[in-house]
């Protein structure tokens, strides 16, 4: 199964680094608020929290009370409060509310926002009209890479697809910048740059001014990452909408994997409670089944089961001695990967009962005939049959656009009868998302994308071994074509220091927009065959039905 | 990856196994006959239908992994992590707040108890924080930002790499030291996050290169700060004129603008661009904020006239008869409800009111509780279906998950049978048999019912998957005879209850195989009308070859022909032309029973 890397593949950077500095970077900040304090922490923020600092920690440095922000009556006793908050409007308008609340209470606080990944001048802004800028003191907390795996940095920030995409507002291009500007002063220059779309441009040139003005120590460092390469999400829709076949990926579209990790509940659990697991390479079993096509991963559990069961039976032959050397040395791991196994087992079988109710199977068939072209009034029809059963709407929504992608827009015809039959299921918001649609190019004028179908119909239809090498192959392709269609953005002077063939085959991939775990997993695969390991930066991990939602109304 | 492609035997589905143990069998040629009358189950590839192989491997190891249990002590405890019972880890950040949350209602005494017990959990429970890295060597030098910063500092913005936060400094030291900053200083010291007056750029031409100069920096952030000061200092008109040649920076103040909810700079903006249906549209969608059903109804009404595209125009007045509607049949009922004197509303009682609920559950609505109302009135669903044009498709799926949900299988049964030109009835559907099914499935509808309608599904192999999902024991075994498919038949033997009657139908199905496939199949035993199409087109062919009666020919073909409209009705006396013609649209080219037949015909 899970086949190691080549032997001459490069190791990866260490990114625990970027933790360390994030939870440093914290503390320093909760620091200069002294004394006792509570701490308002908006949800969005909690799980990345959660995995570069623990309560003790908080704790450690005089947070008293921890709350989320919500709009609740706040009930802290506090004498000074913190608030932990993504830059957005409405966070302001609920401190704003809290603080004159309490100067119309005649009480006086201190109060502190920290804003992460940075502040916006529209929140000042807000701030100034509520009339407590300057009662409210505020920082910025530039946690913008969490280190989700050993090959995977997400700066977990699932608006940048509606703000940029969707409304046109650049607004987390700095933040982009800011952040690869942080990974070439950590861990050297990228020799070679690559970009595809508008986006990948513009914070490809923000990020070379910053650069330029902070021109450091970078310079003479050896680079540890050869390549980067930046693509903007709008370059490829079809991938990200299609149905996801490998384990990951099935894990996230069916339990939704949140930061890293995932709950699990009772069904998966086979016990009354739920449990909330990591999802990552240090998991041996889930490291080993998660880039499969999930057909594969039952055969690997069978047989890792019969092989844990063969470990165990050992023992029955074992005198004392051996038996101490078992138990001391061997029983621990064994237990673990017992427990990981039945973990996964209970996933899968979940994962079968729930996707077999949907009929998956004639959804992947539909999804497969809109990606080759062929038997498009069937698709529409099921299509139309999925919108009028109500299954989901969301998915609904996703095979629309998944059909007007690949068909170059729809139909007049059909566009208006998809349509109406939506919006009866569905009434107000849906016009606003089919404008949304016409936003995108995906309504009844033809879409752009064309090429890219090609290259995703690959890994999303089938990705069972036989097809692997269509892929890397299409992989390749795409890799010139990136070359090709949009060139080198930029090349350091690697000429002269020689940079180890090593660091040359280590390539860093920055989604701007989100990335699936299909493709992650399809560019670790190429990665083995080919000797490379690639690091993946996104903006958020995304999948179909995030995308769709982004899509519809945000209801402020 | 090369040196570890795996062993091809690894690769080997199940299924595939079942090929060779076929082909050496055939190697083997004692029972020759017999095995040429069977034929091979077909390669299936891995489904998600797939509810047999891999899924109870699959179960079996998760058997296996659990009766280890017994063997590893529950003290597992260990390495896991400690969950609470909403499932958060303890000592998690989400849990904890959780905590707070649930702690803040109690009384200022179980507070403290809570709280006392709360923070004993968190510490106690916690492993000691590892960090090992110590802050003051990070920062070193520069602990103390603020105090020292000199202007210089200021001013050169800090060469040397800091990886401290910015802190926000007291607003004293953010003068601007010079004030000649160039738009482009300017810009880049906003990117930074710093402050800085815009004030000094105040003629026009000042503005436009300053925003010029952020647009072209990328960095959104900037922008919108630049647009901020614009809308302050620049009467709308001459900020719309400017905008509407700068597409970047007008997409910034129309995102900023529906941010902070300026509703009514934002209608202006609109207005003044000329985009109408996105005007439109941001009118309608105040509906949303609109709670009392009236109120809204007469909010829509003013909506119908605005300049909506056709199509949309249709829907918004879709949107307003409907709530009207709503309002209507919502009154009428809670009204009926109250009454108690009707049975549906006495036995089901409404879950929630009607009122802005969407088309297709409003159809629901009715068909579940004003199914039989006579056309003419608002609630019935033949009006809901005309007013509104529903399709087809849409209607009969409605209807039939409203009618399933009462088990009203009779109305299920009207729902499909139509009467054709010959006077007869058969079952038809605008959408597949197999969805008919599942809804029917999702129901619970009795095995009776669904057997039924399994056997309406056309594609044989949809068919067999449903009958095996849905237990229907007849259709299945009746459909692995039809296609002679005898794996099939042995394995779905050891699913069926031992000593029931479907094992003893299969068994008498496969001990009568042997006979069957030395002598031609008489006609008479071609009772079941599950017989499939491609086996009825078999029949023909070899009939024509032995029986010369007429009658018994044209017997056939009628049953062939009522196969093919998937009905069975009284054997009638038609021409056989007719017939053959459709036994002709039933069989596929090419149909599995070809090698068979000619085999036969030599005989």
């Amino acid at each position: 199964m899970a086949f190691p890397h080549r032997p001459d593949a490069p190791e990866l950077p260490d990114f625990s680094m970027l933790k360390r500095l994030a939870r440093d970077q914290l503390i320093y900040l909760l620091e200069q608020l002294p004394g006792k304090k509570d701490l308002f922490i908006e949800a969005d923020l909690m799980s990345p929290l959660d995995r570069i600092a623990s309560v003790s920690i908080l704790k450690q440095h005089e947070v008293d009370k921890l709350y989320k922000v919500e709009n609740k009556p706040v009930l802290s006793s506090s004498e000074q409060l913190c608030f932990l908050v993504r830059p957005r409007i409405k966070n302001m308008r609920y401190i704003a509310n809290l603080v004159n609340a309490d100067k119309l209470a005649g009480r006086t606080r201190k109060y502190k926002v920290i804003f992460s990944p940075q502040k916006f001048y529209a929140c000042e802004m807000v701030l100034e009209e509520e009339g407590i800028y300057g009662d409210v003191s505020c920082d910025e907390w530039a946690f913008s890479l969490l280190p989700l795996d050993v090959d995977l940095l997400s700066m977990e920030l699932p608006e940048f697809f509606r703000d940029y995409f969707l409304e046109g507002d650049q607004r987390w291009i700095n933040t982009v910048a800011q952040a690869l500007h942080l990974l070439s002063t950590l861990y050297g220059p990228f020799p070679n740059c690559y970009g595809i779309g508008r986006c990948a441009k513009m914070s490809h040139e923000l990020w070379r001014n910053l650069e330029e003005e902070e021109d450091s120590e970078t310079k003479g460092r050896k680079p540890e990452i050869g390549h980067i390469f930046l693509l903007d999400r709008d370059v490829d829709f079809v991938t990200a909408l299609c149905s996801q076949v490998v384990y990951e990926g099935l894990v996230d579209d069916t339990f939704r994997i949140k930061c890293g990790s995932v709950d699990f509940g009772p069904e998966v659990t086979s016990s009354d409670k739920s449990l909330k697991v990591l999802l990552n390479a240090e998991d041996k079993v889930f490291h080993e089944i998660r880039n499969e096509h999930f057909s594969n991963v039952f055969g690997f559990l069978s047989q890792k089961a019969r092989n844990l069961q063969a470990q165990y039976d050992r023992r029955r032959g074992m005198d004392i001695k051996q038996m101490k050397n078992f138990v001391s040395q061997e029983l621990k791991g064994l237990k673990q990967e017992h427990r990981l196994l039945s973990l996964h087992i209970g996933a899968c079988e979940s994962i079968m009962k729930k996707k077999t109710k949907q009929d998956f199977q004639e959804l992947i068939k539909t999804e497969h005939a809109l990606l080759e072209g062929f038997s498009i009034r069937d698709s529409t029809s099921y299509i139309e049959e999925h919108i009028d059963r109500q299954v989901s709407p969301i998915e609904s929504l996703r095979l629309m656009c998944l059909l007007s992608i690949t068909e170059n827009g729809l139909i007049p015809k059909d566009y208006r009868s998809l349509k109406t039959q939506y919006l009866q299921v569905r009434p107000e918001e849906c016009i606003f998302k089919c404008v949304d649609f016409s936003k995108r190019g995906v309504g009844e004028r033809p879409a752009q994308i064309s090429s890219p179908g090609k290259i995703t119909d690959a890994f999303s239809s089938l990705a069972k071994r036989s097809n692997f090498r269509a892929i890397s192959k299409k992989l390749n392709l795409k890799k010139k074509k990136k070359r090709a269609a949009s060139g080198l953005l930029s090349t350091g002077g690697t000429k002269d220091d020689k940079a180890p063939s090593e660091s040359l085959r280590l390539i860093l991939v920055v989604f701007l927009g989100g990335c699936t775990f299909s493709e992650i997993s399809a560019l670790r695969f190429l990665g083995r065959e080919k000797g490379f390991r690639f690091i993946f930066l996104t903006t958020a991990v995304t999948n179909s039905a995030r995308l769709m939602e982004a899509m519809s109304e945000v209801k402020a | 990856m090369r040196h570890d492609t795996p062993d091809a035997t690894d690769l080997l589905p199940p299924t595939e196994m079942s090929f060779l143990v076929k082909f050496l069998e055939l190697m083997n040629r004692t029972k020759v006959d017999e095995e040429e009358y069977w034929n091979s189950s077909k390669f299936k590839a891995f489904t998600f239908d797939d509810e047999d192989d891999e899924l109870s491997q699959l179960k079996e190891s998760k058997r296996a992994v659990n009766s280890l249990r017994d063997f590893v002590d529950d003290d597992d405890d260990d390495d896991l992590e400690r969950v609470s019972w909403t499932g958060e880890p303890v000592g998690s950040i989400s849990w904890s707040i959780k905590e707070t949350a649930g702690n803040s209602g109690l009384n200022h005494e179980g507070r403290e108890q809570l709280k006392s017990r709360n923070s004993f959990s968190s510490y106690a429970q916690l492993p000691k924080p590892t960090s090992t890295y110590s802050l003051s060597n990070f920062f070193r030098g520069r602990t103390r930002l603020g105090s020292f910063q000199s202007l210089s500092d200021a001013l050169s913005d800090t060469p040397a790499k800091s990886y401290a936060p910015e802190l926000g400094r007291p607003k004293g030291e953010f003068r601007d030291y010079s004030n000649d900053w160039s738009p482009s200083d300017t810009v880049r010291r906003l990117r930074k996050g710093k402050v800085c007056s815009l004030e000094r750029f105040r003629s026009l031409q000042d503005k436009l290169q300053l925003l010029e100069e952020a647009v072209s920096m990328h960095d959104g952030n900037v922008i919108t700060a630049v647009l901020i000061f614009l809308k302050r200092t620049l009467s709308k008109e001459v900020l719309f004129r400017e905008l509407e040649v700068r597409q970047v920076a007008l997409r910034h103040l129309i995102h900023f603008l529906k941010e902070i909810g300026d509703q009514k700079l934002l209608l202006d903006l609109f207005r003044f661009l000329d985009r109408t249906e996105e005007l439109a549209l941001s009118h309608y969608r105040e509906h949303l904020s609109i709670q009392d059903p009236e109120k809204r109804k007469e909010f829509l009404k003013t909506c119908i006239g605005l300049p909506f595209s056709v199509e949309d125009s249709a829907h918004i007045q879709d949107h307003y008869t409907l709530l009207e509607r709503q309002i209507i049949i919502e009154a009428n009922d809670r009204h009926l409800e109250a009454a108690g004197q009707t049975e549906i509303f006495r036995k089901h009682p409404r879950k929630a009111s009607i009122l802005n609920m969407p088309l297709v559950t409003t159809l629901f609505y009715s068909c579940f509780y004003h199914y039989t109302e006579p056309e003419g009135t608002f609630s019935s669903p033949v009006n809901l279906k005309k007013t509104f044009k529903i399709p087809d498709k849409q209607y009969v799926l409605t209807a039939l998950a409203a009618r399933a949900k009462l088990r009203a299988w009779h109305d299920v049964d009207a729902l499909f049978t139509t009467k054709n030109w010959l006077g007869y009835t058969k079952k038809r559907a605008p959408i597949g048999f197999h969805r008919v099914v599942e809804i029917l499935h999702k129901n619970s509808a009795p095995v009776q019912i669904l057997q039924e309608y399994v056997n309406l599904v056309e594609d044989m192999d949809t068919k067999l998957n449903l009958a095996t999902k849905f237990k229907c024991h007849d259709v299945v075994i009746d459909t692995c005879r039809d296609l002679k498919d005898r794996q099939q038949l042995l394995a779905y033997r050891s699913k069926v209850d031992k000593g029931s009657a479907e094992e003893e139908k299969i068994d008498a199905i496969l001990s009568s195989t042997v006979s069957r496939a030395a002598t031609p199949p008489q006609p008479g035993e071609t009772d079941s009308s599950q017989s499939s199409i491609k086996c009825i087109k078999g029949y023909h062919r070899v009939t024509t070859q032995f029986l010369s009666a007429t009658v018994t020919l044209d017997l056939v073909l009628d049953m062939a022909s009522s196969a093919v409209n998937g009905v069975t009705t009284e054997p009638k006396w038609l021409s056989p032309r007719l017939l053959e013609k459709g036994a002709n649209v039933a069989g596929p080219p090419g149909g599995a029973l070809t090698p068979d037949c000619t085999e036969h015909s030599k005989l």
